[in-house]
Order: C-alpha cells, then structure tokens, then sequence
C-alpha cells in the first residue's frame, strides 16, 4: 500500500537542482512525480519513481544525499471539495500528516496525491476504512503508463 | 630638529622617559622579583626546577632567555586559577578572554595590579591627548573582556570624565555622542567604523561631532581603517595594544608621532621571536611578540607567547619616550582569529560541531567585512545518515548547530549546511579557514 519517496539534500545555490536530474535522466530514470521544499538555507527535492532502488543508487553515485520514505498515494474526486473530504477524515482523527503533493496525470474524474504521514501504517487503515482509495504501487505506475 | 605635533606633547610619567640604561638595570631587578614571586606557582616551580633557575642565577637580562614560555595552554591546562602567585583573599578582580573550549582563560589582578593597570592605560591616552577635562564615550564591552574596565580605570585615572555606554545598539551610541558631546571615543577600531557609518546615515556631518580623539584596540586594523576613521568623524585615532594574559589594554600605545605603539619596558619585557625557531628576529623584523611581566602581583606570566606578529623600533622617538615601539599586529602564529573584537578559534567551531548529532567534522569558517562589521559563516557537511525528507528535522540541526556555535564562541555565524564531500580537502587535511579580509588588506 505503501509508496517508496526519495528525498534529495539541495544546497541553496543555482544549478543544485540540475545535478540529481541530470543523473536520474541519464541512467533513462523518470520522475513521476515531484515536489521541492526549500528555505533560503537549503532545500530538498521529494520524488517519486518506479524502481526507488534503482534511482537511489544512481543519485548516490552522483554525489546527492539520499533518504527514503514511505509515503501514501492516495485517489480524491478532482472536483471542488474532493480533497477537503479526505483532510476532514484525517484532522478528526488526529493522524499527524507532515506535506503532500500531486500527481500531474489525471485518470478519469481522479486526482492522485501523496500524502507522507508519520504513521503511514495506521492512515492506511484510516483511510480505507473511511472509504477513500489507497493506491498500490503496481496500480498506480499501471495508471501512469509508459 | 622640532616635531610638531598635532597637540600638545604631554607625558603621563616620568618612566616614559627613562635612560635605557636605567631602565635596564630596573627591569633586571624586577625580573629576580618575578621569578621569585612565581617560585610557588606549580607550573612554574617544576619547569625552574629543570632548568635549574633560581632569582639568583638571573645575572643579566640575557637570562631571560633560559627561562620557560608560557602559552595559552599552559593557561587552560590550569584552569581557573592554577597560575595564581598571591592567596586567593588577595584577588581583588578577575578577568578572562574566549578559550578554545569554551572556558575562559581567567587573569587574576591583585589592587595593586588593578591601580598599575589604571596607570598604563592612563600612559597611552595621555600620549593621545588625553586631558582631565575631557570627556571619554566608552563602547567596549564591559565584563570579563579586559576592553571596557582597563579602559574605564585609565581614563579615571587621567581625571577625566567617563560615559560608561558598553558596545551594542549603535544608534543609541550616536544619540548619545551627538547629545552629551564627549571629546574621545574608546571601543574597536571596526565598531568605530559601525559607529562612523551609523552618523553618516543620520545625516551628520564630520564637522558636528564633538569627538577629537579615537583610542582604538582589541583587534587588528590598518592605515585605511584609520584614514577612513579620522576623515568621517573628524578626530585622531591611535592605536592601543594589549592581551588579558599579559594584563589587558595598556601593554603599549601609540603617541602622538604615531610611529608606532610604545610598549611599557619598565612593566613588560618584551621579546620578538621566530615562531618556528624561537630564536630573536632581527631588530625591524617580523616575528611573534613574548611578554614577561615584571610587576603584576597575582598572576605573573613569563615569556608569555602572544601568538601575534608585529616588528619593534628602537629608533628614537620625536616625543621623547625611551621606550622600543611595535608596529600594528600584522598576523597570528596559529589560527585564532579575531571576529568583532571577539578571539575565536577553529577548534571552537569544531567542538561546537562535536555537540551536534548529525555533523561531519568537516566544516570551513569563511570570515568577511562586507560592510564595517565582521561577519562568519560556518559552512558544515551534513551526513547521509542524518539527512531526513522533513524540512524541519533540516531546520533543527541548522538551529541546533548555530546555537552551539553562539554559546561556545559567543559570535553568531551563519550557518550553512552542504553535501557531502563539497569542502575542499587537501593531503588528506581540510582547509579550515578562508579569511578574506586578509584578501582584501583589512589587515
């Protein structure tokens, strides 16, 4: 149920964000996602890809700092108030959610998100017993497509 | 030939003046009492007992040199008060300055020491026009910093007027000189330039100021720091030298020739040194200043090792002092560097590092003076294992990492974290330090 993230230390510089691209389009990696936090001390780029081992090695080899986490992908109606349904669940619950952010395909009337929480195990649970749509990984790079 | 003098050339006391031989005859009779005094002083009493000295076997100045240097971690080896040659109930005052370990080295003053002190400090600002009826704006820091005291004593001890104001908060500083009209400032030459900037900002021409003199030290500077000094706020600056270790301000000053600083000779004996060979530089030649004193009561030191690099002049002085001169501190023999009057140490850095879980030791300290005052950034590589995808976990350890830097150096840095790897590392060995204000003269 459960997604693999990686997490890419960036110095605040010009050009530090070009050096894990760069290495992840050369060894033919694709980044499925992507999301980048920074201050103006530093930042770190979260990225989703099909084979995380893979990606992370590559990056690794290229000189970035590399973590891994867990995160949730999760499926919400793409209309107004389709995410909030889903927040409402989680904030009633009282599950600590740290960020998200979004796929850019869309699948029929779906939107697909990440969700990194500290307990990713008992969101899940969360989730799905209020209903809402927890993606495999299999499923959702089935949903990407090539 | 006359000299003249941008004022009156007045003399504090009549030893400025002294015949050298004399005053040779005097600081050998006060070399025997020294190391008398420090007979008892554990440090010294062992390495005496090797080299076989006794105050009798001081037959000539020449033996000075058979006797052991002191150094700063001497000092630290002792702490707080191993090097102390009167009973505690004599301590009538104790200072200290920054350590590598984040302990102060303390510097014990007996009340005679504190009125020899007051003197010597008395010496140099009468030497740059210094008069009872002056008034003295004082932006040194007050505390274990030798700064704010030695000075305050000195300028009571000359009879004139004192405004105690301690460093800090700049426009107050400029209100208060704009409003009381003092006649000197007394604070580091770089917090004269923060103070010459914040009047120009407010608009307030060179000409407005009441000040006529600086008294400037507690760190190195240059001709165009002075320049710039004297042309934006209309005074005099001269140059003030001094360690707390040896006793703090007052171990030499410049006159009003400005040919360098007068080192009080019949108070210290001073020695120039290559730092490798520990062997005398010639006469004008560059090399690391060791102080003996020879009156201080409570915590005397012997050829204590300076660290700083500067050159004597024994040639004549138009102003009639007999005393041999030293030129501006030009460098270190180690690494210490000096950060808005503050003395800090690589290893500090290093050791504030070490508290931090989740810190290569791979760091470097890069030291600017962007616009008048100094500024620090500590770049630290971060590690694989201690990298987290949370913004805040990276946040924590920068906060952590500067607040550790704060509380052992006492001087906020900029802290920026780096990969892995990043930090230029040569035979095997990082470089520690980039101080571009060396690149740029300020020194």
């Amino acid at each position: 149920m459960k997604l693999n993230q990686l997490s890419v230390f960036l110095e605040n510089k010009p050009g530090r964000l070009s050096k894990p691209c760069h290495a992840l389009s050369s060894a033919g990696i694709n980044i499925l996602t992507l999301s980048l936090a920074d201050t103006h001390q530093f930042g770190i780029l979260r990225l989703i890809v099909r084979d995380w081992k893979r990606a992370k090695e590559v990056l690794e080899s290229a000189g970035c700092i590399v973590n891994s986490t867990e995160v949730v992908a999760i499926e919400v109606a793409d209309r107004p108030g389709g995410l909030a349904a889903v927040l409402e669940v989680i904030e009633q619950a009282k599950v600590n959610l740290e960020y998200m952010y979004a796929f850019t395909f869309r699948s029929r009337d779906k939107a697909v998100l990440v969700f990194r929480f500290e307990d990713p195990d008992a969101a899940i649970r969360l989730l799905q017993d209020n209903g809402v749509n927890v993606l495999k990984d299999v499923e959702l790079f089935d949903r990407i497509g090539q | 030939m006359t000299t003249q003098f941008p004022f009156e050339n007045r003399i504090y006391d009549k030893a400025e003046t002294m015949s050298p031989a004399r005053r040779r005859g005097l600081q050998l009779k006060r070399l025997r009492d020294v190391v008398d005094r420090v007979a008892e002083v554990p440090f010294y009493k062992e390495a005496f007992a090797r080299a076989g000295i006794t105050p009798e076997s001081i037959r000539s100045l020449d033996d000075l040199r058979r006797l052991p240097f002191t150094t700063k971690d001497d000092l630290r080896r002792h702490y707080p008060l191993g090097f102390l040659a009167v009973p505690r109930d004599k301590i009538a005052r104790l200072h200290g300055s920054s350590g590598t370990t984040g302990k102060p080295t303390f510097v014990a003053y007996t009340a005679e020491d504190l009125s020899t002190w007051a003197d010597l400090c008395a010496r140099f600002l009468v030497a740059g026009g210094l008069r009872s009826e002056h008034m003295v704006h004082i932006a040194f820091g007050y505390g274990l910093f030798t700064g704010g005291f030695g000075l305050h004593y000195g300028v009571e001890r000359v009879g004139a007027a004192v405004v105690p104001v301690a460093s800090g908060n700049t426009p107050r500083q400029v209100m208060l000189i704009r409003d009381l009209r003092p006649d000197a400032l007394v604070c580091t030459p770089s917090y004269a330039l923060n103070i010459a900037e914040a009047v120009r900002t407010e608009g307030i021409g060179p000409g407005e100021l009441s000040l006529k003199f600086a008294h400037l030290g507690g760190e190195p500077w240059t001709e165009d720091m002075r320049i710039q000094i004297e042309r934006e706020m209309g005074l005099l600056a001269f140059n003030n030298y001094g360690l707390s270790e040896v006793i703090g301000p007052g171990v030499s000053g410049e006159c009003a020739a400005r040919c360098g600083m007068h080192i009080q000779e019949d108070h210290f004996l001073v020695e120039c040194l290559d730092p490798d060979t520990l062997e005398p530089v010639a006469m004008g030649q560059r090399g690391e200043l060791v102080f003996t004193t020879l009156t201080r009561q409570a915590m005397p030191v012997i050829r204590y090792r300076t660290r700083d690099i500067a050159a004597l002049d024994e040639a004549p002085c138009p102003c009639g002092r007999t005393a041999v001169r030293m030129s501006r501190v030009v460098g270190r023999s180690d690494d210490m560097l000096i950060i808005r009057g503050v003395n800090v140490f690589p290893s500090q850095i290093e050791e504030a590092l070490l508290r931090v879980e989740g810190t290569a030791p791979h760091y470097l300290i890069e030291v600017d003076r962007p616009g008048t005052m100094d500024e620090v950034t500590v770049r630290v590589e971060i590690r694989a294992g201690d990298f987290s995808d949370k913004m805040s976990r990276l946040q924590e350890l920068h906060d952590r990492i500067d607040r550790e830097i704060q509380s052992i150096t006492g001087i906020r840095a900029n802290v920026e974290l780096v990969e892995p790897q990043t930090l230029e590392r040569s035979m095997g060995k990082a470089k520690r330090v980039i101080d571009h204000r060396r690149e740029k003269g300020l020194f």
